[in-house]
């Protein structure tokens, strides 16, 4: 599919190119969202923090300003085939962005609420690097939505799975912790926290390029296996 | 979809199902969706290979379809694409007309109608057409009805009355004129004039109803009853539509034939054509891109 071919009516283009170039601007302010509040957890910063949290606002505006702007195309356009995929991916996308949006904030406030208790010497290092991890795979999945790539898309897929098994090492990691010494059980608890926010992030990202796939292949490969999602992506039309 | 599409475009029939769920997939997501109007309906009409010329201009380009009987077929394509040409062969009505004439066979229940021992009168009781703009004769509401008819059968008064009252409550317009019969049909509204003449196409009760661009004369409020109309006839008849009006196609019909300069470029489901239609030239045209 071609989304850049030019409409007859060329408002409508215009429309329709708006809402994705919004898509990618509330995108990039999620992912700062996601790597100050991560930088606000391991450096100790409630300041940063605070802020982060504060921030959120912005990303649940957007969300609705988009929404708004594709109930609008909808209305007025009845948009058909490659258009209304568009539209409804957007729309998609969206939900999942703003839900990221809000492990951001999340992970945030478990950064002030460490930034008072004693730290470990290692800064969470392990969750700092988990967190870089989903930052670049939600970077990667709206690159690949940006340019309708669906091998990039299949490959944010594909880092799910490694996302997935990072996190289970970093709980085996701190249970064992707890274990050892349980006066620590409150403040790895809310490391738990954030190190399941961040796989959550994993997912929406995931969830991400399975729209893309709907986006490009017309083919809905939600609830697939990633055999299944990759075979679905690369058959023919 | 299927593998057929971009092999041989022009020989095409609805995919008698959506992309197949298998493997790992779990099957109750996706039970539901997409089966409209598929199944084993039967087909009630073949087009084979038709060909048709305007004098020396070849309008239709061998085109082969099926049209599964008791859905709603429509056909959309830009202007002059030959989706009216196509209609006006299944019940020959271009015959009125000279120089104009089909090749290649239209099977309605496997008789080839185009067969010059057709006798016509038989087969336009077999298959009633409706125009785009609204022709009722000048004559009572009554007698528009009765005229057609007439000409196929004889029935006692109390018969005739009950099949107008029967015919004007299918095309859902009994309410409207039950105290004007005998009123002349010209003075009805648009939107009453065009289901005035849906009532006398299928009061002769047809097995193939042909409207072409039935609504595109009539305001929103008639459009939908019409339409509500045909979803209403489908239960009965095999209905085959033209229609400009993308989404009005997209509204009532089962399956979407989409064609463009003569050349039957992709038929299939409707919901498929209008979501994720497999040729360019379809995706071209539904998302307004043509031109």
């Amino acid at each position: 599919m071609e989304p850049l071919h030019t409409h007859t009516s060329r408002q409508y283009n215009e429309e329709l190119e708006d809402i994705r170039n919004r898509v990618l601007q509330m995108g990039g302010f999620i992912e700062q969202q996601i790597a100050r509040a991560i930088n606000a957890l391991a450096q100790g910063d409630a300041e940063l923090g605070e802020r982060v949290a504060k921030d959120d606002y912005r990303v649940n505006e957007m969300e609705v300003a988009i929404d708004e702007e594709c109930n609008q195309i909808i209305a007025r356009r009845q948009p058909a085939a490659g258009d209304l995929r568009l539209v409804m991916a957007v729309i998609k996308t969206i939900t999942d962005l703003e839900r990221i949006g809000d492990e951001a904030e999340k992970i945030a406030r478990m950064g002030i609420r460490l930034a008072s208790l004693e730290r470990p010497k290692d800064s969470y290092v392990e969750i700092q690097h988990l967190g870089n991890h989903v930052r670049q795979m939600l970077h990667d999945a709206l690159d690949a939505f940006a340019r309708m790539d669906v091998e990039a898309a299949l490959q944010v897929a594909r880092e799910d799975l490694q996302v997935d098994r990072e996190y289970e090492g970093i709980m085996r990691q701190l249970i064992t912790y707890m274990m050892e010494d349980p006066r620590t059980i409150a403040r790895v608890m809310d490391v738990i926290w954030s190190a399941r926010a961040l796989e959550r992030i994993g997912d929406h990202s995931r969830n991400i390029c399975e729209y893309i796939i709907y986006l490009v292949k017309g083919k809905d490969v939600r609830h697939t296996s990633l055999e299944q999602m990759e075979r679905e992506a690369r058959e023919g039309n | 979809m299927n593998r057929e599409d971009s092999d041989a475009p022009h020989h095409l029939e609805p995919a008698a199902t959506m992309p197949q769920a298998q493997g790992t997939r779990r099957p109750d997501v996706r039970a539901s969706t997409g089966q409209r109007g598929v199944g084993n309906a039967p087909c009630k009409v073949e087009v084979k290979d038709l060909n048709f010329f305007y004098g020396k201009f070849h309008a239709l380009q061998s085109i082969n379809l099926k049209i599964t009987e008791k859905r709603v077929t429509a056909f959309i394509g830009p202007s002059g694409c030959g989706k009216s040409t196509l209609l006006r062969t299944f019940n020959r009505i271009y015959e009125l007309y000279p120089k104009q004439r089909a090749e290649g066979e239209v099977l309605l229940d496997g008789q080839n109608i185009l067969d010059p021992k057709q006798d016509l009168n038989l087969l336009r009781a077999k298959i009633g057409m409706v125009f785009q703009k609204p022709t009722p004769f000048p004559m009572s509401v009554y007698d528009n009805i009765a005229f057609g008819v007439k000409l196929y059968q004889k029935l006692s008064r109390a018969e005739m009355d009950d099949r107008i009252e029967w015919a004007l409550r299918k095309a859902a317009l009994w309410g409207e004129v039950k105290d004007k019969l005998k009123q002349s049909g010209t003075q009805l509204s648009g939107g009453q004039q065009q289901r005035l003449c849906i009532a006398r196409a299928i009061a002769v009760k047809p097995q193939v109803l042909l409207l072409d661009e039935p609504a595109s004369a009539l305001d929103p409020i008639s459009t939908a009853r019409i339409e509500e109309l045909i979803y209403e006839l489908k239960s009965d008849y095999t209905i085959v539509i033209v229609t400009h009006n993308m989404q009005q196609a997209a509204r009532v019909s089962d399956y979407t034939a989409f064609m463009y300069l003569g050349r039957l470029i992709e038929f299939n489901d409707t919901d498929k054509i209008f979501t994720n239609p497999s040729q360019k030239e379809t995706e071209d045209y539904v998302t307004g891109r043509y031109g």
